[in-house]
């Protein structure tokens, strides 16, 4: 079984954002960009899954200009076997991804997709639900445990609910999305770094795959949220009793 | 019975009906016909429907033991800002004694409430996003709705992007301000950026609403008399395919006297600076006293100090309760993401340096493992 894994290049998760000042979106020009930490741990999970003998090949894409290499690399150095690059300019939305991916899916014919529950930059999570309605697959989302079971070819996965927990079983092929507790992703070290250099990367483009990438919704503009009026720094509880009584109203 | 999804003016007192002029009907039944004679001509149907200005909402309801989240509350006041003449439709899907009340409930929970919808089927027992995504696909396609909701919870987040797939549309997520009814604004990265979108589809405008932005007012009495009309959905022609491919297992929920951490009043939250199970009890006890809900930060679910369902932030739950409180929690981006919106914050931390005090109304540089128990013996007990 192939294993296919979306990865996609954010802003870092520690950097302060800035809104540009002509409102268009958020300033990405030299700032720390990362593999999203979700895609880090599908990729992991992945990659586990085919140390225990459940996957013969892991392949990690992305969707995005150029520099979406260096995140293919990162995956690559974490141990996917190879990499696919889907060249384009454009910020595309959840559902064209998802039928970039669905495309995919149809020429590499993976027994399970993995992605992200979301990106932290956009906060969708979207992509991999819409995935797993195109190819019509069943879906398991924000998984916090996956188990194989070959001969069953079924995933029973816990997800992570509102309420606690929840488990699913699911027949593969299957989209699985992860949460933040699946596991811990490993870090790449030095002589994988240099390894990865030499593991294939695909490069395709839209067009290769005929999606169509037209957009159904348009940014109107991209604002600060309201500031909050700066606080005070209480010395005692007294204080802060008072100050919750008398002030703000609250207790 | 096959259920009617005809838009005639039902009751008296349904003034959202009554307010629609007969013109805006003729446009109406205009626009349905246009759909099925060609279906794809999303152009003139968007001019004619801004023209009627008629917004016909399907919110997918969330319940719970016979009785309609308080989430789906919240959802049905968000829909009632999308557009003046509006008709909101509830779908309700599940099975057997605990669907049908909870239905009945719905039909008076919001008096803007049209219709109540219910798909009765084992198919619905528990929710599971194929069967879930193709039962509001089957009935839209009957309904000719021009807006699809559910609120952002797991459930909504899970299903409604999976619909908008079968649809061809793009969703949006965790709607935090309606501008009108195509244009929205939500948050993005982690809530540093507000995003306003404009949606331009021909198809229905799938959105999940971030309900903490959309409370939900205490409803006069008089108008609890007012009750929705309750349809039963004829299922004998939903077709199943991959639905069979997941099943439901099972489910550890986490019972808990504590109002729910989502809609609470007050919400305590202990981090990593608790150190362990037995003194984030002290968080617990705090909330008891203030009748609040418990939150937690990563850091605190990942040491095992309390379940995941707790956890408050970009990934986790989003509260904007009246009064938040933070000890020790140093005020990550992540976590901050999820409490913005709440109106006073207090924050205790050892730390004089953290980031949770830029955003705290009132900061307390403390020990909490002196200063928790000072506040349980001072603060008054709740009203």
């Amino acid at each position: 079984m192939k294993i296919l894994v979306a990865v996609k290049r954010v802003v870092d998760y520690a950097v302060k954002i800035r809104v540009k000042p002509d409102k268009t979106g958020v300033d990405t020009q030299n700032v720390k960009m990362s593999m999203n930490p979700f895609c880090e741990i599908a990729l992991e999970e992945a990659l586990r899954i085919k140390e225990a003998g459940f996957a013969k090949e892991v392949i990690a894409v992305s969707i995005g200009p150029s520099q979406c290499l260096d995140t293919l690399r990162t995956g690559l150095a974490m141990g996917a076997d190879r990499g696919i690059h889907v060249q384009t300019n454009s910020n595309f939305l959840p559902l064209t991804i998802a039928k970039i991916l669905k495309s995919l899916a149809h020429v590499e014919k993976p027994g399970l997709i993995f992605l992200g529950k979301q990106a932290i930059d956009d906060d969708c999570n979207q992509t991999g639900q819409m995935v797993a309605a195109l190819l019509d697959w069943p879906q398991a989302t924000f998984a916090s445990k996956v188990v194989l079971d070959k001969d069953k070819n079924v995933a029973t996965v816990d997800r992570e609910v509102d309420g606690g927990l929840e488990t699913l079983s699911v027949d593969l092929p299957a989209v699985i999305t992860t949460d933040l507790r699946l596991n811990q992703p490993r870090y790449a070290t030095l002589p994988n770094i240099m390894k990865a250099k030499s593991k294939p990367i695909r490069k395709m483009t839209v067009e290769d795959l005929k999606v169509d990438v037209q957009s159904d919704i348009e940014i109107v503009g991209v604002t600060e949220p309201p500031k909050r009026k700066s606080g005070v720094i209480v010395s005692s509880v007294d204080e802060l009793i008072d100050k919750l009584k008398n002030e703000a109203h609250v207790v | 019975t096959f259920i009617s999804f005809s838009r005639s003016p039902k009751s008296e007192g349904e003034t959202n009906e009554k307010r629609m002029t007969t013109s805006a009907f003729l446009l109406r039944a205009l626009t349905k016909k246009k759909q099925f004679v060609a279906s794809n001509a999303p152009r003139s149907i968007s001019i004619i429907t801004n023209l009627s200005r008629y917004i016909s909402t399907l919110i997918l309801a969330e319940h719970e033991s016979g009785s309609i989240k308080p989430q789906t509350v919240s959802t049905v006041v968000a829909a009632n800002s999308l557009g003046e003449s509006s008709s909101i439709s509830l779908l309700l899907a599940g099975s057997g004694s605990s669907l049908q009340e909870a239905a009945s409930q719905a039909a008076s929970c919001h008096p803007s409430v049209s219709e109540v919808l219910v798909a009765d089927s084992d198919k619905f027992e528990y929710p599971l996003a194929e069967p879930w995504a193709k039962l509001v696909d089957f009935v839209r396609q009957q309904g000719d709705y021009s807006h699809i909701l559910a609120s952002s919870s797991s459930f909504g987040k899970n299903i409604l992007p999976r619909v908008a797939a079968l649809l061809d549309v793009s969703p949006i997520t965790d709607v935090v301000k309606i501008l009108g009814s195509n244009q929205f604004i939500r948050p993005i990265y982690a809530g540093n950026a507000l995003c306003t979108v404009r949606y331009t589809g021909g198809g229905p405008c799938i959105l999940t609403i971030r309900t903490t932005s959309f409370p939900v007012t205490p409803i006069t009495s008089d108008s609890e008399s007012k009750k929705a009309a309750i349809s039963q959905i004829d299922l004998s022609n939903f077709k199943e395919d991959s639905a069979s491919r997941s099943r439901y297992v099972g489910q550890s929920t986490q019972d808990t006297e504590r109002p729910d951490l989502g809609s609470a009043r007050v919400v305590i939250t202990g981090g990593r600076a608790l150190k362990s199970v037995e003194n984030f009890k002290m968080i617990e006890k705090l909330a008891e006293k203030l009748g609040g809900a418990v939150g937690a930060t990563r850091a605190a679910v990942d040491a095992g100090y309390v379940p995941n369902d707790l956890q408050v932030g970009q990934t986790g739950k989003i509260v904007a309760p009246e009064l938040y409180m933070a000890f020790g929690v140093s005020g990550a981006i992540q976590h901050l993401a999820g409490i913005k919106d709440s109106k006073v914050i207090v924050a205790v931390n050892k730390d004089a340096d953290a980031p949770i005090f830029q955003v705290a109304d009132y900061g307390l540089v403390g020990d909490l493992f002196e200063v928790i128990p000072e506040l349980m013996e001072k603060l008054p007990e709740k009203k």
